[in-house]
């Protein structure tokens, strides 16, 4: 064994490789983007040719790694929450199908929202596609839960989700981990072939009996989940999921005065919230994100048991859990010694410097000003940030490739001009559809393509479509004539502006380019040849 | 002991720099650590802060509670006064006096470093002032380390000093030197204060 000072994220990474993944498949997306980067870094992952380039969204990764699962390897699959509302189609029938080799769904949640646009908690997404779920508490837990994932995932033949929340993902602290990681041979292929042909007839014989599976699983959720009885006493219980956990221990200082569950696999182990409930006055339920475990437990306990968290208002019911909010649920005071002066302003994210996308709005600005119906639908990426002063350039910001479907919908309705604002990367990952719609349709649309050659707002990962923007939009049925590219500076806002106006008179799908490398990758690229020579 | 550190500043000034090593010197003389850091759109030349946690025995949350730290370290003064809720009665704050103005909006000056030096332990640096003046532009991480070295109890000054050797030798010997002098430089201004 040795120590390493590993990021959440990154002990999950190493915990995979660890367990002997053949492959990791995903689509960038804070806090879950470094579990790919680890595993794209580690000298392991070239020694055995392990995969992990990255897919063009959640929907591709997730059915490629069930590809994998299927010939017998262990694989993951990484995301953000919001990227599984994207690969909930293949997530949600992979627990039909069941799995071969070992698949684990790596989901990062966001409470408080500190980079997403909700803030869903996948936990019910394990819950209603019937899949094992683990949640663990610490790094060394994270670490750990790879391999025990792996061999639950194989026993059980189904995928197993493990969720951790933005604290957990981007926290570091020392992980004991193993020298050597697992070799594997591939297993044969499933004896019934016909589990992997979801027809109805085959689907329902799946469904009934993942279903019949569930008391096994809920059995195997008891046995993780540990009791921390404080003495004969009946007093204060608590649930503490995840990292919950640690925000009771951390208020607790030590001193007991509380009876704690420990709970870091579901299904909820019904057995363990009853004998917590025999031994406790009232349950506290402590849990990062939403609702989840406090929904559930009321119909596990007898009418009139005082069950307390964030829909009783005990706990904030939005944003993450702090350990000033949990000791508060628990009773405990606050400190406050010092406010904050009045005098102090809010610092907003800013655009870069040097940024195409400033260059873009910019032009974009100077021609919608000519037209006061004009509307711009904007996406998911840096450029987002243009909804900010100076800008104020966006109508709307929605999920990944609703720019260009939502202009031709307000264009569908008579609005002009529909104007789409997209990423390179976000594009590839859900804009290509619904641009086909607009072509067939005939959308009077204006599709902006701001191409940095990056997936720049998680730190500059390969963007799947580089060097293929004009050939897609071709081979989608947008005119030739009416596929413009352009380069985003300053000298060339005659150009650009021009090229807006003439576009958005067109009556008809247009798409505009504006292509110029990502300045934070760039000056990384130049001070990587500076250091090379 | 413990010891737990808010440090704060700008997106792209290197506070993670700061923090990785302390966290080096931490885990080499046996220290546990926690070290919840920022990722994502913040980084963007937005308010961004690290909270990381030292201690002899097992540390449970991976945040600080509100008025429990025991320092605020800084590389911007409006950015120090940000997390002052959570700075413990007898903690330190330790920043930068320099602003960094990428809004339209930034307060007044003076009255940011008024409050500032009507707090009880606050040593304040003008850490991109020293930088310039010994041609180091990318240490003044490295100098407000170097001022909050004194202070930071758990760590001596000697381990905290040390671990820029190991975690900047990839980089060269010249590049290791550089920065130990900038610790140096750092650490001689806040002695002038304190």
């Amino acid at each position: 064994m040795n120590k390493k000072l590993l990021l959440g994220d990154e002990a999950i990474a190493l915990g995979a490789l660890h367990a002997g993944i053949k492959g990791v498949y995903a689509y960038p997306g804070t806090p879950s983007t470094e579990i790919t980067e680890f595993i794209q870094k580690s000298p392991l992952t070239a020694e055995r040719g392990i995969h992990s380039s990255w897919c063009t969204n959640e929907k591709t990764a997730m059915e490629a790694a069930l590809g994998m699962s299927y010939a017998g390897c262990r694989a993951i699959v990484c995301m953000k929450h919001v990227g599984l509302n994207v690969a909930a189609d293949a997530f949600v029938n992979s627990a039909i199908t069941g799995v071969n080799g070992g698949l684990i769904v790596i989901v990062a949640d966001d409470p408080s929202m500190h980079s997403s646009q909700n803030e869903q908690d996948s936990r019910f997404y394990g819950k209603f596609s019937l899949m094992p779920i683990l949640e663990p508490s610490s790094q060394q837990e994270a670490y750990q839960m790879m391999a025990y994932g792996f061999e639950l995932s194989e026993r059980e033949k189904l995928p197993v989700l493990l969720r951790v929340t933005t604290r957990m993902a981007h926290s570091r602290a020392a992980v004991e981990v193993a020298d050597t990681a697992q070799e594997l041979q591939a297993l044969p292929f499933a004896k019934d072939p016909s589990s992997w042909v979801l027809l109805p007839a085959n689907a329902r014989r799946q469904y009934a009996a993942l279903v019949e599976k569930q008391s096994a699983l809920q059995q195997l959720a008891s046995a993780y989940t540990r009791l921390e009885q404080d003495g004969p006493e009946k007093k204060l219980g608590i649930i503490a999921c995840g990292i919950g956990y640690n925000y009771v221990k951390e208020a607790e200082e030590g001193a007991g005065g509380y009876h704690v569950l420990k709970v870091s696999q579901y299904p909820l182990p019904k057995d363990k919230i009853q004998e917590l409930a025999a031994c406790s006055t009232e349950i506290l339920v402590v849990e990062d994100g939403q609702p989840f475990v406090e929904e559930q437990v009321p119909a596990m306990l007898g009418a009139g048991y005082v069950v307390k968290g964030r829909l009783t208002g005990d706990l904030p019911r939005t944003g993450e859990l702090t350990p000033d909010s949990v000791a508060a649920a628990m009773g405990k005071a606050s400190k406050r010694y010092f406010e904050t002066p009045k005098n102090l302003v809010p610092r907003p994210p800013a655009l870069c410097q040097g940024c195409g996308h400033r260059d873009v709005y910019t032009a974009l600005n100077e021609v919608v000003k000519e037209y006061p119906n004009a509307r711009v639908f904007a996406d998911i990426g840096c450029y987002t940030l243009g909804a900010l002063p100076p800008f104020r350039a966006i109508d709307s910001c929605v999920d990944m490739g609703a720019s260009i479907t939502m202009a031709k919908g307000a264009a569908d309705a008579g609005l002009f001009p529909a104007i789409a604002v997209i990423g390179d990367s976000t594009f590839t990952h859900s804009g290509m559809t619904g641009l086909l719609d607009a072509v067939n349709d005939r959308a009077n649309i204006t599709v902006v393509i701001s191409d940095n050659l990056t997936t720049a707002m998680t730190g500059g990962q390969d963007s799947a479509g580089t060097n293929k923007f004009e050939a897609i939009c071709l081979g989608l049925g947008v005119e030739p004539e009416h596929v413009r590219v352009v380069v985003p500076l300053p000298k060339n806002m005659e150009e650009i502006t021009r090229t807006i106006r003439e576009e958005i008179e067109y009556n008809g799908v247009s798409v505009i380019i504006p292509r110029r490398e990502c300045i934070q990758t760039l000056n990384r690229k130049l001070k990587q040849q500076r250091k090379n020579q | 002991m413990k010891t737990d550190i808010i440090l704060s500043g700008v997106g792209g000034q290197g506070i993670l720099s700061i923090a990785t090593i302390i966290g080096e010197a931490a885990t080499k003389s046996g220290l546990k650590l926690k070290q919840a850091e920022v990722h994502g759109m913040s980084q963007r030349g937005g308010d961004v802060q690290s909270n990381l946690r030292l201690s002899d025995g097992e540390i449970a949350s991976d945040l600080i509670a509100l008025g429990t730290a025991d320092m605020i370290l800084s590389l911007e003064p409006m950015e120090a006064l940000r997390y002052l809720p959570y700075l413990n009665k007898e903690g330190w704050i330790i920043t930068s006096s320099a602003p960094f103005k990428n809004i339209p909006n930034y307060p007044e000056e003076q009255a940011l470093i008024d409050e500032l030096k009507a707090l009880p332990h606050v040593i304040l640096v003008d850490v991109d002032a020293l930088a310039h003046e010994h041609n180091m532009p990318k240490a003044a991480n490295v100098i407000l380390l170097g001022a909050a070295s004194r202070f930071l109890g758990i760590l001596s000054v000697e381990e905290l000093r040390e671990s820029i050797g190991r975690v900047f030798g990839s980089k060269g010997e010249a590049v290791v030197e550089m920065n130990k002098k900038a610790f140096d430089i750092g650490y001689a201004a806040a002695d002038k204060q304190g």
